[in-house]
Parts: C-alpha cells; structure tokens; sequence
C-alpha cells in the first residue's frame, strides 16, 4: 500500500508548486498590465476623453502622503536617533565616534530614509487600498464602473499611480531630514558638538549622488506599492474573510517587494 | 412571434459559455426588440445571472455573438464598446453604489464622465432622475444611510440618466418586501412607457415576472426552455416549466454507479 502513496504525494507537491509558479507569474504579468494601463491612461486619457482627474490625484496625495508625515517624521527621527547611539557605541572602541556623522549622513539617504518612507505608505496605504478596491469589487461597483464606460483602472489606479509617484519621493526627503535631525539630536549631546557643526559635517559627507539613489529607489517603491496594492484589491474575493485575506496579503507582500526591491537596487549600485 | 432583425436591439445568437471544464450556457439565442420588456426567469444556477453578465460585455465569449444595437459586442474595438455603453443602463443586484458618494453623486456620475455640461446642469438632470423614482430630496445621503427598496431606486436613477435606449436589471425584487418590490415593479413599467426603452430583467420572482414581462425567457440549466407571453408561459406543459410555475421540488433520478462513486472518491484506493 505504501508504495503506491509516495508517487501521489510527490505528484501532488510538484503540482501544487507549479500551480503556485504560475499563478505567481499571472500576477507579475496582472501587475505589468496594470502598470501599462494606468500609466497609459495618464498619458493619453485626455486625448481619449478619459481624463484622470486632478481632484481624484490631490485626494489620494492627500491620503497616501500628506497624512502619512506625523508618522514618517516621528519614525524616521527615532530612527536616526538610533544609529547615532548605536554608531557612537560602536565606534567608541575604535576612538572614532565621530566618523558617525557621515555614516548617518550616508546610510539615511541611500537606504534608511526613504525605506522608513516606503514601510509607512506600504503600511498605511498598502493596506487602505486593496480593503477599498476588494470592497468595491464584492459590492459590484467595479462591474457598475464598467458597464458606465469608466474604465476602473483609469479611475481608480491612474490617481493613485500619480500621486504615489508624487508623495512617496517628497515623503523620502522629509524621512531623510528627519533622520538626519535625529542623529543630529544624539550627537549634539553625545558628541558635544553643536548642531550646526553636525550639519556642515552631514552636508560635507553627502554627495548629490547619495540623495539621488534614494529618490530613485521612492519611486520604484511608489510603483510598486501600488501594483501590489490595487492588483490584490481586484482580486479580492470570498466575502468579509476574503477581504481580510487581500488586505493582509497586499500589505505583507507590499513591504516584502519595496525591501527585496530595495537590495537589488543597492546591489547594482554600490558596485 | 417573428421579430424582424432590424428591430432587434439585442440578438444573441448560438451563445456558449463555460465555466472552467463546466457549461454555464449552452447554445442560447434570443433577442429583444425596441420598447420591449423581457424577463429572463429560471431557478438558481440556470445562468440567467451569467447571460447578463455577457449580455454587459463583462466577460468575453467562448462561441456565438452578442449583437446590441446591430453590433457584435464580441468583436468590437474599445471606443465604440464605449458608445455603446453610454446607450445602456444597468441596475446592479444589490445596488452597487459608490459608496464613497452620496445618493445625487452617484446619479450624477455617468454624466459626469461622459458629457461636457456644466455642475448646474447635471444637478437639474440628476433631480428629475430622482424626482422619477421617488427619491427628490435624499440626494445628500450616502448609500449607507438608505434603505434596501431606496438603494433599487437610487440605482436606477443612476441607470437612467444617460437616457439609455436598453436598461438591465438583475433580480430587482431580490431582499425587498412584497410591498415594495411591487413599487419597484410599477416603477419599471412606468420608466418604459415614458421613456420607451427595451428594458431586460433578469429574476426568479414569477409575480414579478408576470406582472411587467411582455415575454419572457425560461432558462433551465443554461439552455433555453421556451421564449414566449406571459399567457404562454402560464400554460406550458413542459414538466420543468410547470415545476417553477408551481413551485415543486424535483426528484432527480439516483444512478446508483455515480452515486456510488461519487461517496468513495478518493477515500479508497483500488
């Protein structure tokens, strides 16, 4: 009897990871052709006499960025609070605590800064926009929206895509000043150096290069969040518990895609 | 009843759909005509909701054709899809209002999208839409705030704004009382004769049915079983028709080998 169990199992794991391969690679290109989409819509929809509208784009900048800076500010500064302590502990053994500056100066704008940004919106919005997209989906307003001649993804994926695009590079900067104040905080008594002496040092340490790098990485955060985030919201199904499934699963693969995405980026650049 | 094709503002011929390895439709054809009131009626599962769903060009179709207005819907490009569409009116099962919206938002959104007029103007409009369905003064509450028969009503204005020449409506009594399903019922009628559309509804409820149908279509396990009047259907003697008119449950026969393997599959390896 044994015997004829073991090729059932084994065929039944090979068949459930290839059915989980290819559905993986039905989202990734799901994802494509929203991104396509949206972006298309925001280029031409005028000329199509489909507009994406300013008042929808301000509304989601208003959600997804402008609402998420009590939090940004309050992260990113504890965050940079924490590598000054942690540097200055460290370095303290090498007698140079004062090269923790420029290692603030550096890692905040080329990773943490805009990292922070991205876990907080992936957090926030990630989360916000797939509830509010599968609720839509079950309450068949998507169907309604089609059937008007509106195409849902010009409604409702073009405004987020613009704005994401919009908000999450300024929200990056702010989670850099942020930071940078932070440490300056801890150094300023760790240190006893004033703050101004910290600032010349940061802005003596930074290259435009550092800060660009991070801004580039907010908007590749920007596009992915919202794939994720619209794609699952879609594609919710099942009821109240399948909502709660599409919301849980578009925030976890959300911050799973900005960090992975993250280290492929630094990978490439800092060769 | 011949119905010339010229007439015919929808003509579904041969329509196949499936539903992974099952048939949903099998082989449907049927067509409506200008200031027509059909009714598609048939138990649950019998793909009445799925015919619509084609009928809506919401999903894309395995064999046949769905013209509307003369067009194939299966095979058209996305701009005229789009004209097309602003010449329909759907009022979804459960609503299906922005819920984000008020009530005159909601009305006011096709026009919204799909003209050039001015917010004045669209309020005026979305106002008669309202005054039609009895709803003037409640275009400051949200969805939330309305009841099951208001949130039907408010749909429908919605479904009306744009003067569509087709409306749709999929189970409009569905979770109403008698009382207001019935109002919803004169409603329908009253929309057509004033604004003489071809108006499609799809339901189970047979006095709903036979109250404002002009003909009706019985599905039965996704093929059609009779199109045909009121009266006609009344006095069919096909055996399934008669048990939905009666309301009597079915003995299926039992095959004693599928029942069989329908209780050990994969419970027992052999």
């Amino acid at each position: 009897m044994a015997t004829d169990i073991r090729p059932n199992r084994f065929r039944q794991l090979s068949e459930a990871i290839g059915r989980k391969f290819v559905s993986g690679i039905e989202e990734f290109g799901y994802g494509a052709v929203l991104l396509v989409e949206s972006t298309l819509w925001l280029l031409v929809g005028h000329w199509m006499q489909q507009r994406v509208r300013i008042s929808a784009v301000a509304q989601e900048m208003m959600t997804i960025g402008v609402q998420a800076i009590p939090v940004v500010t309050i992260l990113a500064f504890a965050n940079g609070a924490m590598m000054a302590m942690q540097g200055i502990y460290t370095l303290r053994d090498f007698g140079a605590e004062s090269q923790v500056v420029s290692g603030i100066a550096m890692s905040v704008t080329r990773e943490f800064g805009v990292l922070i940004a991205g876990i907080v919106v992936a957090g926030r919005s990630g989360s916000a926009i797939a509830a509010r997209i599968g609720t839509m989906q079950m309450a068949q307003e998507i169907d309604a929206l089609r059937v008007m001649g509106v195409s849902p993804v010009r409604y409702l994926v073009s405004p987020i895509l613009a704005a994401m695009l919009l908000m999450m590079p300024l929200l990056a900067i702010l989670s850099d000043a942020m930071a940078i104040l932070g440490g300056g905080a801890i150094s300023v008594f760790e240190l006893h150096i004033s703050l101004e002496t910290y600032l010349t040092r940061v802005y003596a340490a930074l290259a435009p290069g550092d800060i660009l790098q991070g801004l580039a990485k907010s908007v590749v955060f920007a596009v992915l969040i919202t794939l994720v985030a619209t794609s699952n919201g879609f594609n919710a199904s099942g009821g109240a518990e399948g909502l709660g499934r599409a919301t849980t699963r578009s925030v976890v693969l959300c911050i799973a895609a900005i960090v992975v995405a993250d280290m492929i980026f630094t990978f490439f650049l800092s060769r | 009843m011949t119905v010339a094709t010229s007439q015919a503002v929808i003509d579904v011929s041969n329509l196949v759909t499936h539903y992974g390895d099952h048939k949903i439709l099998d082989d449907v054809s049927l067509t409506v005509t200008a200031g027509e009131i059909m009714v598609i009626m048939g138990g649950s599962g019998s793909g009445k909701s799925t015919l619509l769903r084609y009928l809506l060009g919401l999903h894309s179709t395995y064999g046949g054709e769905i013209r509307l207005f003369g067009k194939d819907i299966t095979t058209l490009g996305s701009r005229e899809w789009m004209e097309i569409r602003k010449k329909i009116g759907v009022s979804f099962q459960g609503g299906a209002l922005f819920n984000s919206m008020n009530v005159g938002e909601n009305v006011r959104m096709p026009l919204r999208e799909h003209t050039a007029l001015d917010e004045n103007t669209m309020k005026i409009m979305s106002r008669m839409k309202l005054e039609v369905v009895n709803l003037a003064g409640y275009e400051h509450l949200m969805p939330a705030q309305l009841s099951g028969g208001m949130i039907k009503r408010a749909a429908l204005a919605r479904a009306i704004v744009m003067d569509p020449s087709i409306l749709f409506f999929d189970e409009p009594s569905a979770g109403l009382d008698p009382v207001v399903s019935a109002d919803l019922d004169n409603l329908i009628l009253r929309i057509r004769d004033a604004m003489n559309v071809s108006i499609v509804v799809v339901t189970h409820e047979l006095d709903s049915a036979f109250k404002i149908a002009d003909r009706i279509t019985v599905l039965d396990r996704g093929r059609i079983l009779m199109v045909g009047t009121v009266d006609e259907v009344r006095n069919s003697d096909n055996p399934r028709i008669r048990n939905l008119l009666t309301r009597t449950s079915e003995d299926e026969l039992v095959d004693a080998n599928e029942y069989l393997h329908r209780l050990t599959e994969g419970a027992m390896r052999i």
